[in-house]
């Protein structure tokens, strides 16, 4: 791999690559069984640097911010690589927001070059706030012929002959504005400079290391921090090749798997538990004398395993299995939120390995991981090479909040100082998650201390972000809390949002409120809908400039009534 | 050419049938992720069941911010 340490900035490193290893197959793009691109390293340079040049003649320079909203796919990585090489400010967002949620993280980050996918283009070109796009260019990929493209210019026939200028950065400068939340509430917009990257980069490739021949299979979003480094920055520097699938369906993932021989894949707890069921569901349908035997050799390597793996010796014995996952599968890497310990013990059993990561945008995406030395399902491992992790205001089991200390931890949030302050104290970023630190050294959550959830797909949704969908409800006052705030419980499974309600005088709760509620929350994406509701008789307690004390209200609600009063919507 | 409304019934037809839930509980603006119970990586696994049924290609995004039969449909229905 390149030597990070010798580098300022994500473009540098990049171009570096690009020129180590122009023969090796940098992306593979496919949909389905189908395969839509093949990239070498100098192909890529080849594809990005006249996106580069054209850029320049628009007006790019250094510093300029861009944004884009694509799905997993080769023209996300080469508009990225264009926008680095002219030393800008990527904004990645997530294709998955609603118009009006984009448009309004797109205002807060002031880009001013939007990269995005005709079928986001052109449903955001049909919303109300769409007048707020103050981007004044926006490339669409993929348009087809005589399409109405609203203003904006064809991705593809963007580009311009001639030698682009490299423009270097300096480590401190920022890499990206990574929204972590807030798009309905506060935006949290994490700036990660390049040496947040470029020392994440280093201390992940230690422990898992990519090299020329190494597959990574790319189904998480690549806005995603997680895909952004595992599926991006960390093979390319390393002469990995990347491979995008453009579907999330199982049978697809499986099949790619054998195809393109993965070496790695980074999923969320929500895939994995499907990947387990599938296999759950083949082992089941064995004849009994081949599950008899099925279930003795997955004995046989538990026990030989207990200690530490040995990958060569579960592929011989468990052939089958391991052959479904390509035959090459170094490890799967599974983060984003929590996963059940029985889940990865499965898969251990199997002899695959799943590396249980834990860390967030704020921290440049992984504080632990874990090292199989030997496997510990109940931990999200131990602190990555750079990193500090501590406990502070510990309760008599050792349990408090988890702090965090590291070259990768971002810069602050952008244009919020008061956040960033409350954040990032001395030095240590405050997770907001509760943990303990275990005999040598790992970590093992127990819940969370701030008011959100995180979903089985790796979403982090904040009350505060979901409360504008209720807008006008016809009650005296409502708030939503994560339910495990209101009523702290030691466990990162089952978390659910919850609306107080406090209605008018003499106001009941009516079939008719229940339904405004109920077409309120459809409005809201599937995993940012509230599970129940539950009815307060005091009033809120309101600072002096009319918001409502959320830690005290919380703090009266848990001292009052219990969670068996929550109501399912 | 099927109209909007075959094309509904045969939704949750399948729908039902896939997810084993009585046909007589669903209804097209039903939301689909809260009646089956169903996760997104479920409702990408029904839109693999529909592609097969009706014979045409629904890409991903074609489920994205949808959440009642009814708007599924109406998206199959313009690739019929």
């Amino acid at each position: 791999m390149l030597d990070l340490r010798k580098f300022n900035s994500l473009g540098e490193a990049l171009r570096a690559a690009l020129d180590r290893w122009p023969r090796e197959v940098c992306l593979i793009e496919a949909d389905r069984e189908r395969e839509k691109a093949r990239l070498t390293y100098r192909e890529f340079k080849e594809a990005a640097l006249p996106l580069a040049r054209a850029l320049e003649n628009a007006g790019f320079q250094s510093g300029t911010r861009a944004a884009i909203i694509m799905t997993n796919q080769s023209k996300w990585l080469i508009s990225a690589y264009a926008i680095f090489f002219c030393g800008g400010v990527l904004v990645p967002l997530d294709y998955k927001l609603t118009p009006a949620e984009q448009l309004k993280l797109l205002a807060h980050s002031k880009a001013e070059f939007l990269v995005i996918e005709y079928h986001l283009w052109r449903v955001m070109a049909q919303a109300e706030e769409f007048k707020t796009l103050a981007a004044p260019t926006v490339l669409v990929t993929e348009a087809p012929a005589g399409a109405d493209l609203a203003g904006a210019k064809r991705w593809e026939e963007f580009c311009s002959a001639g030698e682009p200028v490299f423009a270097p950065r300096n480590r401190t400068d920022p890499a990206c504005i990574v929204y972590s939340s807030g798009t309905g509430g506060r935006p949290k917009g994490c700036v990660l400079t390049h040496e947040n990257y470029l020392e994440q980069c280093v201390a992940l490739t230690a422990l898992y290391p990519f090299w020329p021949g190494v597959r990574y299979l790319s189904i998480l979003p690549t806005n995603h921090a997680i895909d952004f480094m595992v599926g991006f920055i960390g093979p390319f520097t390393c002469g990995a090749a990347v491979v995008h699938l453009r579907t999330l369906r199982p049978e697809y993932i499986r099949e790619a798997f054998t195809r393109y021989k993965i070496t790695y894949m980074t999923l969320v707890p929500m895939v994995l538990k499907s990947l387990e069921r599938g296999l759950r569901q083949r082992f089941e349908a064995l004849p009994p004398g081949r599950r008899k035997m099925l279930n003795a050799l997955i004995s046989v390597n538990r026990a030989l395993t207990r200690k530490s793996p040995k990958p060569k010796i579960s592929r011989m014995l468990l052939r089958q299995v391991h052959e479904a996952f390509g035959g090459e599968l170094r490890a799967l890497f599974v983060g984003g939120a929590f996963t059940e310990p029985a889940t990865l013990q499965f898969f251990y059993d199997l002899g695959i390995l799943v590396g249980n990561g834990y860390g967030s945008t704020e921290a440049g995406t992984v504080i632990t991981m874990n090292d199989f030395k030997p496997f510990r399902p109940h931990t999200v491992g131990k602190p990555l090479p750079g990193m500090q992790v501590k406990i502070v205001n510990a309760d008599s089991e050792g349990i408090g909040e988890v702090v965090a200390k590291s070259k990768t931890v971002m810069s602050h949030y952008l244009d919020d100082p008061q956040m960033t302050a409350e954040t990032i104290v001395d030095g240590w970023l405050l997770t907001g998650d509760l943990g303990r630190i275990g005999p040598g050294g790992h970590l093992q959550l127990f819940g969370r201390k701030k008011n959100m959830i995180v979903t089985e797909e790796g979403k982090n949704i904040y009350p505060e972000d979901v409360e504008n969908a209720f807008d006008g409800l016809p009650v005296k006052e409502y708030c939503v809390f994560a339910a495990n705030y209101l009523w702290p419980a030691r466990t990162m499974v089952g978390e659910q949002l919850v609306m107080v309600i406090h209605l008018e005088p003499g106001q009941i709760v009516s079939p008719d409120l229940i339904v405004n509620i109920g077409e309120r929350n459809r409005r809201l994406l599937n995993y940012k809908r509230v599970s129940g509701y539950l009815v307060w008789e005091r009033d809120f307690p309101l600072t002096a400039s009319l918001k409502i004390k959320r830690g005290e209200l919380a703090e009266e609600i848990r001292g009052t009534l219990g969670r068996d009063r929550v109501l399912p919507l | 050419m099927p109209t909007l409304e075959s094309t509904t019934s045969e939704v949750l037809d399948l729908a039902a049938a896939h997810f084993r839930v009585p046909r007589e509980q669903l209804r097209p603006d039903d939301d689909f992720f809260k009646k089956l119970g169903i996760s997104s990586l479920e409702a990408l696994d029904l839109l693999t069941h529909l592609e097969h049924h009706f014979h045409i290609e629904l890409p991903d995004y074609e489920l994205q911010g949808v959440s009642d039969f009814r708007t599924l449909a109406e998206r199959i229905q313009s690739r019929l």
